[in-house]
């Protein structure tokens, strides 16, 4: 004990005249370890406490508060009693002494067992003996903090004190003016706030004393460490000042003062403040100030030219009307909401008449916000403004104006669908349906087509309106949408319609399915008359309209009911072209097949569905292309689409979408029909079965068989885009079949499609023995044929090779190294070197077919920052190493690659990279050129260092490539020197006479696309280094 | 030309609620523009997109407020010669030279040497029409003008592509 004492002596003795500031610590840890006591730490300091000398009394108080920031939780109701005696009495004393008193006071504000009553005399003392805007910063803040700590834990007992608590906060912020204690008042403020403490006769003073900061304008200091914005205390203060309306009578007339100031943030600031705080007030806490906020609004409305300013005036003026909806009519008040609405539209209903229309944007917006602030509010608005528009549409005769007011309208419904809460209420504009649809329905009938644009989505939203329409209007309306689509010239007016037509269909499917799909289907199925008379323009204009018939009946189907009469007439589209019983083109035979595609990606997901695409779709597609497959093409002079590429090639995604989304039996079913179709002959679940028996699909047989073997691309869609649960029957005989067709058939989309199919296939096969022994085996074939120089199969090879490269890299399997190694050997390959760079865009791009997620192919995040990492040094090295005419198949895979990383990628790892991209630049390749300046603009808007250390070379490169002989390369050097421009001014300036002359021949190119990148690129370069510009 | 005064004195606009017209979609690309080998000849449209500049008293584009118009373009590619007509907001708008020097100067920065370019006031628009267009043609003043770095600066100014 007498050791221990000695040692708190002696630390005591070093650290008050030693002025050792360590010994702080040790003597806490002495404490806390219990080898003494706080009050024999008192004790001990006994004689510097009672030094004459303020600056030894002060030492002392620091050792002590230091020791009980560490410890203030281990000591004893009875021990903090004395404690905060003792430090109350010093805050009388010197000076110099406060601040450590203030960290000791702190420091037992965080006691858990403060005494009854000390609270309340610890401020007591501390308002009364203390100026605290007079202290420095980090004693302001101890006392805020104080505030807070004693605010969490001894809320009653601070209450007691009444309003001089209020009173006292208010002297101890009063002029604070740093940001860091500003945030801590303003938290101490919203707290007396928002827990109710008694503000007495100290409402306005705790008002002023906050909203003198009001707005903040505050700019952090560059290196801020404290990381402090504008916005923070923006937020702090706002909701302090809105935290209760008890200072509405203060706050609001202060809004109204800024809202007249020049300053943007200001007005911003004063808009979402009045907001905010309208959402807690009352009809009388506002009443006074309504006629004033009103005016300041509109005239901010009809005035300004910032949308930030107008959207801000419209959220105020929604909440404060949605704030006067909520107020309670009593039967001797007015009704505070009809007499503002009237103010409302006494100001701006008339501009909806005045005859140049010139203020009717900015009064609809305010009619509409107001509008939709309540269901109440928005009866009482259109029921004044509703008829007037009515009457002015149908007086006005200038197409614009009656597109002003129909723009009017489409707002007016929209702002009150947002408005409607219950379903059950009618809506709003029940009394307008009848005049609303003429109106509609009479711009649908004129010739204007942005008026019948316009008329379009008002329709749309009308019919969005529960309740409204009745049947007849929506049969008239699907005739209007009807006539327009099979007579309308403008493709703008289709393409609104076709729109407007599949959100109608979605609501109301059963008019659609007796009027608009057998008009569609007349007119799809309709033969021209005279087909030998007929002009070229003519046939043209049918060909749009069958267009436009199948994309409609696509954009209608999203109901289940609508799709099993819409896909009907598709199908029947693609067997007449097959027969030849109608006449179709290719292309419309291809548009039929995306339509479908595109209903089974919108349809909705039901049992039904998945049952119409497994047992009527897919078998009729599979069928129809079989039988043209078989057809006899020298017997009947026809030649059925079906075989076309093109037209196979837009069937694929019809099926794979359908697959990835069957439900899992059914998918199974699914692919079990397509494997034993395509192994074994299969064809019992063909409709029309009239096929022969002895069908062979995968296998190499006599003839021309390209027809039968192409079809390898549907068996693709099936079975490579299934989930990834359905198991594949057969499949170690599928993929050697495919295999086998893959490296010796000599059709392209035969091979390719077996190619893709098998890689497909590959890539959700289970990890293991089997798979290896697999791949290892294909890769042998593949790479014996590509080395053997006179094989005539080498192209075949390399495509298997490439796809499964493809298929292994996307899943991280081990071997895929094996193959792209491979891959960037054969860059220095005479035959296949330039097919190798093309095949890294392959390896590094999505397909659409195959070996994406959307068919569910095992593909992880960020592949190709892998890929990049892990062999961009090898592209380095093989570059430097190759001979010169094998040089660009490296710069040409190097951009393949390059191309397709992420920006923030490419950024990081272009310095390592810049010299060769830069000699791409000179590589007389078009591809190359035009690969390298699309990786380049992005890196540009935020240049690297090493980058602008090479500017002159780039410049230099840059200008070449704007006189190159292909236009998108052109395009894209002026759009990298357009760049350019936005570089630090002193590093670009020099070259600034050099890129003017030079841009002085792109302005007359030949092509309108480059001049005008040429006129940009020149301005902006112009106005480098002169007064104005830049 | 125009005295500095003007802009510097005139915080308070002269037309602070202009009439606001629609802007003319973007031009439609067509087939021929994407094909490498067809020549496009200079056209009105494109002589008018390339004017779509900022008014120095309003913050929307000059086609916005009407005092260009598609039809008061005329060019002749082959004959290498460009014409155009601007209507000031108000017939006594004191920024009408500075709006026709505003348009003159973007075509001679954007246009092919060979052109020859004439700017002017829409006949019976403008108080001092004939004061306006004889500044305007004047070669000498027209370049002695952008050497007064104050009157350029607002030139500049009025061609900066619009950040907001």
């Amino acid at each position: 004990m007498a050791a221990d004492r000695t040692l708190l002596l002696s630390l005591v003795e070093e650290f008050v005249s030693g002025l050792q500031d360590s010994k702080a610590k040790d003597t806490s840890k002495g404490v806390k370890d219990g080898q003494f006591t706080v009050l024999q730490l008192v004790e001990a300091l006994g004689l510097s406490l009672t030094s004459s000398q303020p600056h030894t009394r002060a030492r002392g108080v620091q050792l002590l508060s230091e020791v009980l920031q560490e410890c203030y939780g281990d000591l004893t109701e009875r021990e903090v009693e004395v404690l905060i005696a003792f430090y109350e009495n010093r805050l009388k004393d010197h000076y110099v002494i406060t601040p450590p008193v203030l960290r000791g006071l702190k420091a037992l504000t965080k006691c858990t067992v403060l005494p009854p009553g000390s609270a309340v005399s610890m401020l007591r003392s501390l308002f009364q003996d203390v100026h605290v805007q007079s202290l420095m910063l980090a004693e302001r803040a101890c006392v805020y903090n104080m505030l807070i700590n004693l605010m969490e834990t001894r809320e009653a007992e601070l209450k007691g004190l009444g309003a001089d608590f209020v009173f006292g906060f208010v002297q101890s912020m009063d002029g604070e003016r740093d940001p860091r204690n500003l945030l801590l008042a303003f938290q101490i403020a919203k707290t007396i706030i928002s827990r109710g403490y008694d503000l007495g006769k100290f409402t306005e003073e705790l008002f002023e004393v906050t909203s003198c900061y009001f707005p903040i304008d505050f700019t952090p200091p560059p290196n801020d460490p404290h990381g402090i914005t504008k916005e923070d205390l923006i937020q702090m203060l706002r909701a302090v000042l809105t935290g209760t309306p008890k200072f509405a009578e203060f706050l609001l007339p202060l809004i109204i003062e800024k809202l007249d100031s020049d300053v943007q943030s200001a007005k911003l600031d004063s808009l979402q403040t009045l907001t905010v705080c309208v959402s807690q007030y009352e009809h009388k806490d506002l009443a006074e100030f309504l006629e004033g906020l009103w005016v300041s609004i509109r005239r901010e409305v009809f005035q300004t030219s910032s949308e930030r300013i107008e959207s801000a005036c419209l959220a105020a003026l929604t909440a404060l009307t949605s704030c006067l909806s909520r107020s309670v009519l009593s039967s001797e008040s007015e009704d505070c909401l009809s007499t503002f609405l009237d103010l409302v539209l006494k100001d701006c209903k008339h501009h909806l008449s005045e005859p140049d229309l010139k203020l009717v944007w900015p009064s609809a917006k305010l009619l509409q916000a107001s509008c939709s602030a309540s269901i109440r509010a928005s009866h009482v608005i259109t029921a004044s403004v509703m008829p007037n528009i009515v009457e002015q549409y149908n007086s006005r005769t200038q197409c614009s104006h009656r597109r002003t007011l129909l723009e009017v309208v489409q707002r007016f419904i929209q702002s009150v669908k947002t408005g409607q809460s219950s379903e059950n209420e009618d809506s709003v504009f029940l009394a307008y349906r009848e005049s609303l649809c003429s109106m509609v329905f009479s711009a649908l009938s004129e010739s204007n087509s942005s008026l019948q644009i316009t008329a379009t989505s008002v329709l749309t939203s009308l019919g969005q309106q529960t309740g409204l329409l009745l049947n007849s209007d929506i049969e008239l309306a699907v005739d209007h949408l009807t006539r327009l689509l099979l007579t309308e010239d403008d493709d703008r007016v289709c393409l609104a319609v076709v729109e407007c037509a599949g959100a109608l269909a979605e609501l109301h499917p059963v008019v659609f399915i007796t009027k608009m799909i057998p008009g569609l289907k007349t007119e799809i199925f309709s033969a021209l008359m005279d087909q030998d008379n007929t002009e070229a323009s003519e046939k043209l204009s049918h060909h749009a309209v069958r267009q436009r018939c199948l994309s409609a009946l696509a954009a209608v189907s999203v109901h289940p009911s609508v799709v099993q009469e819409s896909t009907p007439v598709l199908l029947e589209v693609l067997s007449s072209a097959h027969t030849g019983s109608v006449n179709f083109l290719v292309e419309e035979v291809v548009l039929a097949c995306r339509s479908l595609q595109r209903i089974a990606e919108q349809v909705q997901d039901t049992e039904e569905t998945g049952r119409c695409f497994h047992e009527v779709i897919i078998p009729r597609l599979l069928g129809l292309t079989l039988q043209a497959a078989l057809q006899d093409e020298g017997s009947s002079g026809h030649r059925s689409p079906l075989v076309e590429e093109a037209v196979l090639s837009a069937m694929v995604p019809v099926i794979s979408t359908s697959c990835s989304r069957l439900q899992p039996q059914l998918a199974e079913q699914t692919a079990s029909r397509a494997t034993s179709l395509f192994l074994n002959g299969d064809v019992s679940f063909l409709p029309d079965n009239s096929f022969p028996s002895h069908i062979q699909l995968l296998k190499k047989q006599q003839g021309s068989t390209w027809r039968q073997s192409q079809m390898v691309c549907l068996l693709m869609g099936c079975v490579c885009s299934l989930p990834p649960s359905v198991r594949i029957p057969q499949l170690d005989e599928l993929l050697s079949e495919l295999e086998e067709m893959s490296c010796t058939c000599t059709h392209t989309l035969s091979y390719t499609s077996a190619a893709k199919c098998f890689a497909g296939l590959i890539n959700k096969s289970l990890q293991g023995d089997a798979l290896d022994s697999l791949i290892q085996r294909t890769v042998r074939r593949v790479c014996g044929e590509m080395d053997s120089p006179g094989s005539a199969l080498r192209t075949q090879a390399f495509t298997l090779m490439i796809w499964v490269a493809k298929a292994l890299l996307v899943r991280y399997h081990p071997l895929s190294t094996t193959l792209t190694d491979k891959l960037f050997s054969l860059l220095d390959n005479t035959d296949l070197g330039s097919m190798a760079a093309d095949g890294f865009s392959l390896l590094m791009s999505d397909s659409a077919d195959v070996l994406n997620r959307a068919c569910h192919a095992d593909v992880r995040i960020m592949y190709r920052q892998r890929f990049f990492s892990e062999n961009s040094a090898k592209l380095v090295q093989g570059f430097n190493a190759a001979p010169q005419e094998k040089k660009p198949n490296y710069l040409k895979a190097l951009s393949n690659i390059v191309n397709k990383l992420p920006k923030q990628v490419q950024v990081t790892e272009l310095p390592a990279l810049l010299s060769l991209l830069l000699e791409a630049l000179s590589c007389p390749d078009g591809g190359v050129q035009l690969s390298t300046l699309s990786c380049l603009e992005p890196v540009l808007a935020d240049p690297p260092a090493a980058l602008i250390q090479q500017l002159e070379a780039l410049v230099s490169r840059l200008l070449a490539l704007t006189s190159s002989p292909a236009m998108d390369v052109r395009i894209a050097s002026l759009r990298c020197i357009h760049a350019l421009s936005r570089f630090p001014v002193h590093e670009v300036l020099p070259f600034r006479a050099q890129v003017l002359r030079a841009l002085a021949r792109p302005l007359d190119d030949k092509k309108r696309l480059v001049r005008n990148e040429a006129v940009q690129a020149r301005g902006e370069w112009f106005l480098l280094g002169s007064p104005g510009g830049r | 030309l125009v005295g500095g005064g003007a802009m510097s004195g005139g915080t308070r606009l002269e037309n602070a609620n202009p009439v606001i017209f629609q802007r003319s979609g973007e031009r439609q690309l067509t087939a021929s523009e994407e094909d490498d080998d067809v020549h496009d000849p200079i056209d009105d449209r494109e002589i008018f997109d390339i004017l779509s500049i900022n008014d120095p008293e309003h913050p929307l584009s000059l086609e916005e407020l009407n005092v260009v118009e598609q039809v008061r373009v005329k060019v002749d590619d082959a004959g290498s010669t460009v014409g155009v007509e601007f209507t000031p907001t108000i017939p006594h708008c004191s920024m009408a030279t500075l709006i026709g020097l505003s348009i003159k100067v973007k075509l001679l920065r954007s246009l092919p040497d060979r052109f020859k370019i004439d700017v002017h006031i829409t006949p019976g628009t403008h108080a001092s029409e004939d004061a306006v267009n004889k500044q305007l043609a004047d070669k000498e003043r027209v370049a002695a003008a952008l050497e007064n770095s104050s009157l350029l600066e607002v030139v500049n100014q009025c061609l900066s592509t619009r950040s907001v």
